[in-house]
């Protein structure tokens, strides 16, 4: 049980510094696109926090809220990009 | 039964993702899938205008093996050439001429290619002929090409399209 | 031997996580940035929902499959996403460190959208000197 405790210490360590990595090119992303990818990164590094952290206290319920997370962040990032595609047309 | 049953192949993998979403094999479960997974593509189905038939199901088989392996080969290239660094890459847009027809056929192509070795589909012509693929690094755009179209081009429309 | 198994998975995981996110600050231009988060990532994510289901399934003594969706959802809609990016990101005519290809009509993207779903009830034609006259 410790080597597992110790792999999600290293685990949690690393998925933090993905998502804080992701937050830096949210932050200074030259263009649109760039910000839509770091936030498309945002929530898929989420979902490995959440599925992280079901197995650290040991809950199933995380899960229901990583699958959430997987469909809205889909449908988020979809949206965002078809409203660069089309919304500089004049409808 | 073209009526009553539009699309043979989707009701089971409905009822899959059924019993899998509520976590349980338990009968009623079960049942609860299949009457899902008929009454879905029935009220869905002017959504889904033809059905998709699986030609030969061991090529299948094959290109899922195939695509399977590429893809944990490709993660551990780029995540090689993440680590070395962006002076080592070449990037490379290329135009990749398409032989496949249908919708579904040059859809799956696309997420074949972006899952796969250092590429992304990037833009699809308007006439459906040409898939423009953004490449991680190459040296050689015609061997790039050539592997793409036999790897995964020529399976994919042996098994969904007729030819 | 359980316990290597998991903890080689998760170790391996959250490693591919954080050399996705790494590749989207290192790379050069947007088009290279798009390899990171699609490949490195996905499979990071999926290398921890293997471990979850693995310990999941071998704690309750109850098989725990639900993971390989989120799984198999991530595979299917990561290129989609990655797709649309860069079509949105060629659309704008983004830096790139190499030439993007021509593309032959800009407005084929927006018929491409326009023609998927027709309007239920069709408006008049617009008159484009209605609008423009004093």
């Amino acid at each position: 049980m410790l080597m597992l405790n110790t792999a999600l210490a290293v685990a949690f360590g690393c998925v933090t510094a993905a998502i804080g990595l992701t937050v830096w090119r949210l932050l200074i992303g030259p263009d649109q696109p760039d910000r839509i990818l770091a936030l498309d990164t945002l929530y898929i590094n989420a979902i490995a926090l959440l599925v992280l952290l079901g197995i650290q206290f040991n809950s199933a319920l995380y899960f229901e809220a990583a699958i959430l997370i997987a469909m809205m962040g889909f449908v988020g990032t979809v949206a965002l990009c078809k409203y660069i595609l089309r919304g500089d047309i004049i409808e | 039964m073209k009526h009553w049953l539009p699309h043979p192949l989707l009701t089971p993998t409905l009822a899959l993702i059924w019993v899998l979403l509520t976590n349980s094999f338990a009968p009623g479960s079960v049942l609860l899938g299949l009457l899902l997974g008929w009454l879905i593509p029935l009220f869905t189905r002017r959504f889904w205008p033809d059905p998709v038939r699986v030609r030969q199901p061991l090529t299948l088989l094959r290109l899922l093996l195939v695509i399977g392996a590429d893809i944990l080969v490709a993660n551990l290239i780029v995540a090689w050439r993440i680590l070395r660094g962006a002076r080592h890459i070449q990037p490379a847009f290329i135009a990749v001429p398409l032989d496949l027809r249908s919708e579904l056929g040059i859809s799956l192509l696309a997420n074949t290619v972006s899952l796969t070795p250092g590429t992304v589909s990037a833009w699809l012509s308007p006439d459906r002929r040409v898939l423009i693929v953004q490449a991680l690094h190459v040296t050689d755009p015609d061997a790039l090409i050539a592997t793409i179209k036999q790897r995964y081009e020529t399976p994919i429309r042996r098994v969904f399209e007729s030819c | 031997m359980l316990d290597i198994t998991l903890s080689v998975l998760i170790i391996l995981g959250a490693l591919f996580t954080l050399i996705g996110s790494l590749g989207l600050v290192r790379m050069p231009d947007f088009y290279t940035r798009l390899h990171g988060p699609t490949k490195a990532t996905t499979i990071g994510v999926g290398s921890l929902l293997i471990a979850s289901m693995l310990y999941f399934s071998t704690q309750t003594n109850s098989w725990s499959l639900h993971e390989v969706l989120v799984t198999l959802f991530l595979f299917i809609t990561a290129p989609v996403s990655a797709h649309l990016l860069s079509k949105a990101a060629l659309h704008l005519r983004v830096r790139s460190v190499v030439e993007p290809p021509p593309l032959m009509t800009a407005t084929a993207d927006d018929s491409e959208f326009t023609t998927a779903a027709p309007p239920l009830n069709p408006s008049p034609a617009p008159q484009p000197t209605a609008h423009h006259s004093p």
